[in-house]
């Protein structure tokens, strides 16, 4: 018997279950893939929001501006990287200048610190590659970005070391109310618990229905990307917003925390939950309206492109509710979903103990994770030194972003565990520079299958049937 | 008749045209070499080809081999077949014959392996 | 201090190796990132290297094992599993293993010689899913050839380089069926011998003018969608057509991995990707020197050796301060001719000078100018962009050179 059951290991999930690992409590995680952070925490922005975008009053605007707040902080306790950069909101006209005007006011309204509206020249001053057609732009300093799922591996790992469990391929088929709480079944599973936190993302209105609730909708919004080769990643500073209007929210230039620039998202509402199919209609959109922003945007710099898939809710806030005693939603979080994630965390554990859970903070309860990035950061001394304990870190992998394989290992073995090829990719970032793999993919494989004691061919892509060899060769078994 | 081929005999490629007359070579033409000429004599006639392929080894390992002269082009699936059955003993060394007459040829390794990868 | 660092251990590097031991300097260390020598080589086992240099057909393993006798034979230092994080332009060198932990060498001479990468598929954006099945046919080339494994059953190859025509083959008699190779251009990159013999041999169809435009299926691939592209390679929708496989193969390329020669602010070459360099292969950067696939991609191993070689016998005369009479005449080309190596000649000697064109040509002429001087012209029955061209220049025709131009006419 948990005392608390999450359903959907994405950034919030992950920042609940975090929040809550700080008490005496047993948990749970239950997460549909093979993996953590797969959802619309996989591909997203990546930004953190400053708050001027959502309407005054909301929770959206509430919980934006307090997440954003203290994400500086979750991420220094977490090893993730933040980068403070700032982001702009650039206007091309009279009228986009209307709305920024509007924004700062918004801004202003929601508790959002050091906005200012800049003119072209103090615009040309931050962003010297910006556009000659922008002609103002709207300038939000607490504007930042983040990994999210690094954070969401993270903070996961972090509520593991401090006892949550997690249970991955975990797809949640029904939910039963019992005299204390709920049973949670998947097709070969149960689990119970007192409470149960809906996090399902794009099928928190499918986990909504098991105990009855038919409020909820939750619709996906397709966002499609495109990553730049980090030769590109110099080409701006801030995030760099169009001005919504009637043509839509625009799309957004925004270095990454790991120095590449992203490019992005398309938006367009679609009813399949799995179509995370990029278009070659997303592809050209996305360039020709990024061009709009830069001077020059370098699309034969693309390294990758990708597609999320935003769960929009039916009532355009977030929807966090307790239909029912032990039981709650968070459903709809959209933009600024990330943003607000560590806020949610907050409100939700709030929630809780005002449906009656008895919060006891634990001893022993430590909010710090070891960096994933620590052996990369670190000093060649302490590198050296690391190296002597375990040579493996001596080792290079993945050529391309330099990874070595101590630091794959420690994917394999560090809560929550890479157990697929994806998996190391999103901990580590081997496979994710120039060749995407092409070089290392054969040699992680094999630190995987000797890890997890399975014969090389099982290993998969990401779970499921996403296996990468179909068999040996000579005369082996084939599939 | 006249048959049209590309030589594979080196990375030139040259295209080469040949007259046939009840499967008897009547004339070459397009060669740059005598390697080239011979080629297309036996390829319009008795074609060969050198297959190269993995053995697998008494450790679970590989080496690399190949058929040490050409073998008959039809007879390459089965010459296939005897080098996926067949297990090399360690160690071995970059010419060690591994498989005896398959098809007028031998498999020899192309590779050395220790053993101790 | 070290006379001499070549960084790769591949064909390039060990002959590169060779080459200045014999111009007379013996502190040499090779910087090797495998456990082996031989780089790319070793995943190489088909046949067709070495037929310029040794006179016979060998397979990637036995070309490399050539050098790498003499290598140890000459007992020139190397060092494996180990990788190069840095160079800087005053030539020091940081390097990591897991003996040694990072260290640092300071050289005097230094020799590029890390080879090439392939092509992506993130670089390609082809529309669709992101399933398990997509590789670049060295990825499936490296499970097949050094790991035993097979990727896939189906195949769809997009692009005809060499190493995909050879991979239709090696999938082929591994047991698993190659539906189509597609190419892009209405030509192939790759060498007529191995469309002959990795192709017609096994009925495997060549769709010229056509791409992949969509991936499908959402653990593994299920199927792509290919169709013609028009001349401008866009893709006609009317020929769209579904083909179902489990693996999609691409060979769409190399590019030289330069990322250590751009640390080392050395020059590059939009055209080539690699360095810009004069006849010794020696860079921007005085002292290093760059030759193999990392400089230029090769259609042959043979001449990577006969380009380290080069590099090699600079390096120990820059190491032992040989002093020659210098010059700096650029090369330059017409854009029919994409490139030449070197860029820049700064020694009137006899030079050999590499080239590619952009698009197929027959019966051309390679013309030579010096301003409005015609210096040298050379005849070409058929040219093509999958296949290095050289011309070689007289020291004496260099001899009241400024620059030289290349320039491709068809007769």
């Amino acid at each position: 018997m948990y005392d608390v059951v999450i359903i959907g290991a994405g950034v919030v999930g992950g920042m609940i279950a975090r929040t809550l690992s700080k008490y005496d409590l047993q948990i749970c995680i239950l997460e549909k893939e093979n993996d953590v952070a797969m959802g619309a925490t996989k591909a997203n922005s990546a930004i953190v929001h400053a708050g001027f975008d959502a309407h005054e009053g909301s929770l959206k605007a509430r919980l934006n501006v307090r997440g954003s707040q203290m994400m500086e902080t979750v991420c220094r306790e977490l090893g993730v990287k933040y980068i403070n950069n700032g982001s702009l909101v650039i206007g091309f006209d009279e009228d986009d200048r209307a709305t920024i005007q509007a924004l700062y006011q918004r801004g202003i309204e929601n508790g959002v610190a050091q906005l200012r509206v800049v003119d072209k020249a103090a615009l040309k001053q931050l962003e010297p590659n910006i556009s000659d057609n922008a002609v103002c732009a709207l300038v939000a300093p607490t504007g930042a970005i983040v990994c999210p799922y690094d954070l969401t591996i993270a903070a996961i790992g972090n509520a593991m070391d401090n006892g949550a469990e997690l249970k991955c391929n975990f797809s949640v088929e029904n939910i039963q109310k019992t005299e204390n709480g709920y049973k949670v079944f998947s097709c070969n599973d149960c689990v119970e618990s007192r409470f149960v936190i809906n996090c399902a993302g794009l099928y928190s209105d499918k986990i909504a229905a098991m105990i009855g609730d038919d409020s909820i909708c939750v619709h996906p919004r397709k966002g499609e990307y495109i990553l730049l080769d980090k030769e590109c990643g110099n080409l701006v500073s801030h995030t760099i917003f169009q001005t919504p209007s009637k043509m839509g929210k625009g799309i957004l230039v925004s270095l990454t925390v790991d120095g590449n620039l992203l490019l992005g998202p398309t938006s367009v509402d679609i009813q399949d939950k799995e179509n995370k199919n990029t278009s070659e209609e997303g592809f050209a959109d996305i360039l020709e309206k990024a061009q709009m922003s830069l001077q020059a945007i370098p699309g034969g710099k693309a390294i990758t492109s990708f597609c999320g898939l935003r769960a929009v809710g039916n009532t355009g806030d977030f929807i966090i509710t307790a239909p029912q005693k032990g039981f709650i939603h968070t459903a709809g979080i959209e933009s600024p979903g990330l943003s607000a994630s560590p806020a949610i965390a907050e409100y939700v554990t709030n929630m809780l103990k005002d449906n009656g859970l008895t919060l006891t903070e634990k001893a022993g309860y430590n909010p710090i994770r070891v960096s994933s990035h620590a052996f990369r950061e670190a000093s060649m001394e302490e590198k050296n030194r690391m190296i002597r304990e375990e040579p493996a870190y001596g080792r290079i992998v993945c050529r391309c972003e330099g990874v070595t394989e101590g630091e794959i290992l420690d994917a394999i073995r560090r809560n929550p565990k890479a157990t697929d090829l994806d998996g190391v990719k999103r901990r580590t970032r081997a496979q994710m520079g120039r060749c995407q793999g092409g070089f290392c993919s054969p040699y992680i494989i094999e630190l995987l299958a000797a890890q997890l004691q399975i014969p090389y061919e099982c290993v998969t892509k990401f779970g499921g049937a996403s296996t990468i060899n179909i068999g040996k060769t000579k005369g082996g078994q084939l599939q | 008749m006249e048959r049209k081929l590309t030589c594979i005999i080196c990375p030139l490629g040259c295209d080469l045209t040949v007259k046939l007359e009840n499967n008897t070579v009547l004339e070459v033409s397009g060669f740059t070499c005598p390697r080239g000429k011979a080629y297309a004599e036996t390829e319009c006639t008795n074609p060969l080809r050198t297959v190269t392929s993995t053995v697998r080894c008494s450790d679970g390992s590989l080496v690399s081999v190949k058929t040490d002269k050409p073998i008959p082009k039809e007879k390459m699936a089965q010459c296939m077949a005897r080098i996926n059955q067949a297990v090399a003993t360690l160690p071995i060394a970059i010419g060690d014959v591994i498989l005896e007459d398959v098809f007028g040829s031998r498999i020899v390794a192309t590779q050395n392996n220790t053993g101790n990868a | 201090m070290r006379d001499l660092v070549i960084i790769g251990g591949g064909p390039a590097g060990m002959s590169a190796a060779i080459a200045a031991y014999e111009s007379g300097i013996r502190d040499i260390l090779i910087l090797e990132r495998d456990a082996q020598l031989g780089g790319i080589l070793q995943q190489c086992i088909h046949n067709g290297f070495g037929l310029h240099n040794f006179g016979e057909e060998l397979t990637g393993p036995e070309y490399a094992w050539k050098y790498e006798k003499q290598v140890r034979q000459l007992g020139i230092e190397r060092k494996l599993n180990t990788m190069v994080l840095d160079l800087t332009e005053d030539k020091v060198i940081t390097a990591t293993n897991s003996e040694e932990g990072i260290f640092q060498i300071q050289a005097k001479a230094v020799i590029l010689a890390m080879g090439c990468r392939e092509r992506s598929k993130g670089a390609l954006n082809i529309a669709g899913s992101r399933p398990a099945g997509i590789f670049s046919a060295g990825t499936a080339q490296k499970f097949i050839n050094m790991k035993g494994y097979l990727p896939g059953k189906n195949v769809v190859i997009l692009g005809s380089g060499d190493i995909g025509l050879i991979m239709a083959r090696r999938m082929t008699l591994e047991g698993a069926k190659v539906h189509a190779v597609c190419e892009l251009m209405p030509y192939s990159g790759g060498l007529a011998r191995n469309i002959a013999q990795c192709l017609d041999d096994f009925g495997i169809e060549l769709k010229l003018s056509h791409t992949v435009v969509e991936i499908h299926g959402k653990d593994r691939v299920e199927g792509v969608t290919i169709a013609k592209v028009d001349e401008n390679r866009k893709p006609i929708a009317a020929t769209r057509e579904y083909i179902p496989c489990d693996t999609l193969l691409l060979s769409v390329g190399l590019i030289p991995e330069n990322e250590l020669s751009k640390a080392a602010n050395v020059n590059l070459c939009r055209t080539t990707n690699g360095a810009v360099v004069d006849q010794d292969r020696q860079t921007s950067v005085p002292g290093i020197f760059a030759c193999g696939n990392v400089l230029h991609v090769h259609d042959l191993v043979d001449f990577v050796s006969q380009e380290a070689e080069i590099a090699g016998k600079a390096a120990a005369e820059y190491v032992n301060q040989v002093q020659e009479a210098s010059a700096n005449i650029p090369l330059t080309t017409d854009g029919k001719i994409r490139y030449t190596v070197p860029q820049v000649i700064t020694k009137k000697k006899d030079v050999t000078v590499y080239f590619r064109v952009g698009d197929i040509y027959k019966n051309v002429k390679i013309n030579v100018f010096d301003g409005e001087k015609l210096v040298l012209s050379r005849k070409r029955p058929k040219v093509a962009p999958g296949e290095m061209e050289s011309i070689t220049i007289k020291a004496e025709q260099l001899e009241a050179a400024t620059q030289l131009h290349f320039a491709l006419e068809v007769m």
